[in-house]
């Protein structure tokens, strides 16, 4: 037996059972009581702080109500006037950072409104009618083109369709969704969800959707521009931060969010092959996400190292406490100095530790050194901006994102964006609706006075 | 321990908790259960005249108002008398009588307005030992259609003349249960009195319809696609039990006479309003319904742990308390100032305050301060009206606190002003001079 082990990176690490047990909905549904009892909880407040918490502005204590008067479908329309993708949100939501922080119950005693749980009660009982509450406008003639079907060109276009404008989109990946399809973690949104609330919106009609072209490869949006009466850009953050060390491009260290993907796209999950040892560098969702589906996978041994504190990291606390509870070791103040690398493969990292000195990240110059089997890297994702650059159509970047205004116009005319690739509020699903809606709203106020 | 030991018109009973006659007293197997549990007495549901036993619905005989949560806050019946022969019944209270010598046991009872009818079943009543008849003039359904209950009960001429046979053929004690469904509790109460009734027991259930079925529009409960109105009781029904027997405590015709209260008793805290406002000993049904004979040990140690802390020696004690105490309009103190205070440490800020007052009432309670919501009383604005108390979730948060210094900035007046009374208030034409302490009640 040599002494140097080869690197374990098996499939099927589980019985069958355990993977539907792990990848099963993490939050299972209320049923009707559950629903009834908590909805009595809601107070009704005035001028409600989980409404102002909401990036969408749902009108929370009304859909509760009505979840409350047994009226599960009104609430549904309560909640997808604002929010069309109020299923997928219900879902993902970091709610314990927005609505349900705000809750006036969690003030009283720590417990909030299951707002979260509620608001997928309502939207579940609608979705399951397969019924569309929203009616298009009579056809206005004129035509808008979406780039991207994630969350925030689903939002747009459901909405600009509603005013009777005509939609494309066009999504770089071969079925709409875009991370709701692609980047969640399984167990947040299981049983083909994501794709059920994209027919679900495009349910409504007047929108085409091209999969398979991706903005800077197949179209240009000088092309767009010149077709369409507007463009709205939702494409999403498509590259992908590399840590610029030697070695990240051999096997055994991969993108997190590639993984994610393939894992979310398999039909068997115990075809897909995981490593006995992880190691996830990075401190977000993401990171979060790899590491815990990782464990799920079968995975013995997963880390999460990140270069800052606790407090710094961009996974919510109870997606951290999800990771410990799920077996995540989590390790902070050490950032990646160098991969270990034996026979074209990577088989390790070594690590050196770090303190935060008046904000700034001072390394420490002592290391340690973690063997892997697979080492996902989850920094970040990146703007692609050569996918939209030409010559003539300068549109102006802030912060590496696209610069909007409060109706999410960008500095090039008839050119909206929104969603991750704009620099608008925090990387959320939610907040990415709300870009999709607020743009739709500003585009459809433009058609209507031109 | 305090001691709770009750003695109500020459009957006696270890604690003031009785079970109303109902369905939960129909049989010995129910009223051994009760006794077992520590209720102090019962009232036997209502026994009528002997021949073929009366008859119920097959189908739902209740209906149920719910507050949040499904909690039970009122319950409609359209279940008749007892539907068991009497002589079972009389043989039933005449072994547990005997069995439960300490325990009260009195039994209701309805037959037909004929003297000959209620002399006859007295006397079978007296036979079983029990301690005392009520006449249950109050059920609304069904049996009023045949002229009895509450079709008694709405008449005080009827009243005072069964009250009378009914004393002058027994020994018993007899305690008339009266209707709510009248105009003024106090006649009916007079009636019995003047027929010589010991005592008189109220309220009986409400007239209602519980709710409608809008999917198939028949009244619940629905019996084959049609609806009868049922009698109402339960918690929701408390407010008007209330009322009515304080009205018969302080009429000056009635003061002093007996009332056992009955109207959605559920804890101690009920019984001992009741019994403050006149009631020597409460009678529970709804309660019981919900929850299982079991709570009765919660207000028995209710009860004796606030007489305990109250210092309070006999139950007797707490009797009435509440009776002076409670007046008409005309002399509440018009020179009284009360203002709401929020306190900020315990406010959620939920906001309910704000929009019911802004919305409904006085405008008088602020949602935002230096550009952040915060919720806070407006003592030019307020005028006291206790709305904002009423609708905020937490406990003691908002208080009334009685201004007796400085002025009243919304009136510009005294807030030490003496006590004055719309009797002598110069906006009333009626007023006359020199009423400044009024102890009788109006007529």
């Amino acid at each position: 037996m040599s002494t140097i082990s080869a690197p374990d990176i098996a499939s099927g690490r589980l019985a069958p059972e355990d993977y539907r047990a792990n990848f099963g909905d993490i939050h299972p549904p209320l049923d009707r009581h559950q629903a009834l009892v908590e909805s009595d909880r809601c107070y009704f407040c005035y001028d409600a702080p989980c409404v102002a918490a909401c990036p969408t502005s749902i009108d929370i204590p009304l859909f509760i109500r009505q979840i409350r008067t047994e009226n599960p479908k009104g609430a549904a329309e309560t909640i997808l006037s604002q929010n069309i993708l109020g299923g997928m949100c219900a879902r993902v939501c970091p709610t314990e950072t927005l609505c349900e922080e705000a809750c006036v119950r969690e003030a009283a005693e720590g417990k909030p409104v299951k707002i979260g749980l509620l608001q997928r009660f309502a939207t579940d009982v609608l979705m399951e009618t397969g019924e569309q509450p929203f009616v298009r406008a009579p056809s206005t003639g004129r035509r808008v083109a979406v780039v991207g079907a994630g969350p925030a060109g689903l939002a747009a276009a459901h909405r600009l369709a509603m005013h009777g404008h005509d939609v494309v989109i066009y999504d770089a990946r071969p079925k709409p969704g875009g991370l709701n399809e692609y980047g969640i973690a399984a167990y947040k949104a299981p049983d083909g969800f994501a794709g059920a609330e994209v027919d679900f919106i495009l349910s409504i009609g007047g929108i085409t959707v091209e999969n398979g072209k991706a903005l800077g490869r197949d179209i240009a949006l000088s092309e767009l521009r010149g077709a369409y009466d507007a463009v709205f850009l939702g494409m999403g953050l498509a590259g992908v931060n590399a840590l610029g060390l030697d070695g990240e491009e051999l096997p055994g260290a991969e993108d997190a969010v590639d993984y994610i993907g393939r894992l979310r796209q398999t039909d068997d999950l115990a075809a897909l092959p995981v490593g006995r040892r992880i190691v996830v560098i990075g401190g977000g969702m993401t990171a979060v996400d790899v590491a815990v589906q990782s464990r799920r996978l079968g995975a013995e041994e997963v880390t999460i190292v990140y270069r800052r504190d606790r407090a710094a990291m961009g996974a919510s606390a109870y997606e951290q406490e999800l990771a410990a509870t799920d077996g995540v070791v989590i390790r902070h103040n050490a950032q990646p100095l160098r991969l270990v690398t034996e026979g074209g493969r990577v088989t390790g990292v070594v690590f050196e530790r770090t303190r935060s000195e008046a904000g700034a990240l001072a390394a420490t110059g002592e290391t340690f050194t973690l063997p892997a089997d697979m080492v996902f890297k989850a920094i970040g994702q990146k703007l692609v901006p050569a996918a939209f650059e030409e010559p003539g159509a300068a549109l102006t970047l802030k912060g590496g994102k696209i610069a909007v205004d409060e109706e999410r116009r960008t500095t090039l005319s008839g050119v909206w964006a929104g969603g991750d690739c704009a620099a608008t509020g925090e990387d959320l699903t939610v907040a990415a609706v709300a870009d999709g809606r607020i743009a739709a709203e500003s585009i459809h106020r433009a058609l209507s006075a031109a | 321990m305090a001691d709770l030991r009750t003695e109500f018109v020459g009957i006696k009973s270890p604690n003031p908790f009785w079970l109303a006659s109902a369905p939960p007293t129909d049989k010995a197997y129910n009223v051994v259960r009760a006794y077992k549990e520590g209720w102090g007495g019962v009232v036997w549901k209502t026994l009528g005249e002997d021949g073929p036993p009366v008859v119920n619905v097959s189908g739902p005989r209740y209906g149920a108002m719910h507050a949040g949560d499904r909690r039970l806050v009122g319950l409609n019946n359209i279940e008749l008398i007892t539907d068991r022969p009497l002589e079972i019944n009389l043989q039933e209270i005449k072994q547990v009588k005997r069995d439960w010598p300490d325990r009260a046991l009195v039994v209701s009872l309805m037959v037909p307005c004929v003297e000959e009818s209620w002399k006859a079943i007295l006397k079978r009543v007296e036979e079983t030992e029990a301690d005392g008849v009520e006449l249950n003039f109050g059920c609304p359904h069904g049996m009023s259609e045949r002229g009895m209950g509450s079709a008694v009960g709405q008449v005080p001429e009827y009243i005072e003349m069964v009250a009378r046979w009914c004393k002058t053929h027994t020994r018993m004690p007899v305690i008339v249960k009266l209707t709510p469904n009248i105009t003024d509790i106090r006649y009916p109460a007079r009636a019995a009195k003047a027929g010589g009734a010991d005592a008189v027991s109220l309220i009986n259930t409400v007239s209602s319809i519980i709710g409608v079925d809008i999917d198939t529009f028949a009244p619940l409960p629905t019996i084959d696609g049609k609806g009868s109105h049922g009698g109402y009781c339960g918690p929701a029904v408390k407010p008007i039990a209330l009322n009515m027997t304080a009205e018969i405590a302080r009429d000056r015709e009635t003061r002093g006479l007996p009332i056992s209260g009955i109207g959605g008793v559920t804890t101690w805290r009920d019984a001992v309003e009741f019994m403050a406002l006149g009631a020597g000993t409460v009678q529970v049904c709804t309660a019981a319904m919900t929850y299982g004979f079991r709570i009765v040990k919660d207000m028995i140690e209710g009860l004796s742990q606030y007489m305990d802390e109250r210092g309070f020696r006999s139950v007797e004690e707490i009797v009435g308390r509440a009776v002076p105490n409670v007046t008409d309009w005309q002399y509440l103190n018009l020179n009284y100032v009360a203002k709401a205070k929020i306190d900020q440490d315990l406010c959620i800020e939920c906001g309910r305050c704000h929009i019911a007052c802004e919305d409904t009432s006085h405008q008088a309670i602020t949602s935002m301060k230096d550009g952040k919501r915060h919720f806070e009383v407006i003592d030019e604005e307020c005028v006291g009206c206790n709305l904002c108390v009423s609708v905020c979730p937490v406990e003691d948060c908002i208080t009334m606190v009685p201004q007796t210094a400085g002025v009243d900035p919304r009136t510009g007046l005294a807030n030490d002003r003496p006590y004055a009374n719309w009797t002598t208030h110069p906006n009333n034409p009626m007023a006359r001079p020199a009423a400044e302490v009024v102890a009788e009640p109006a007529e």
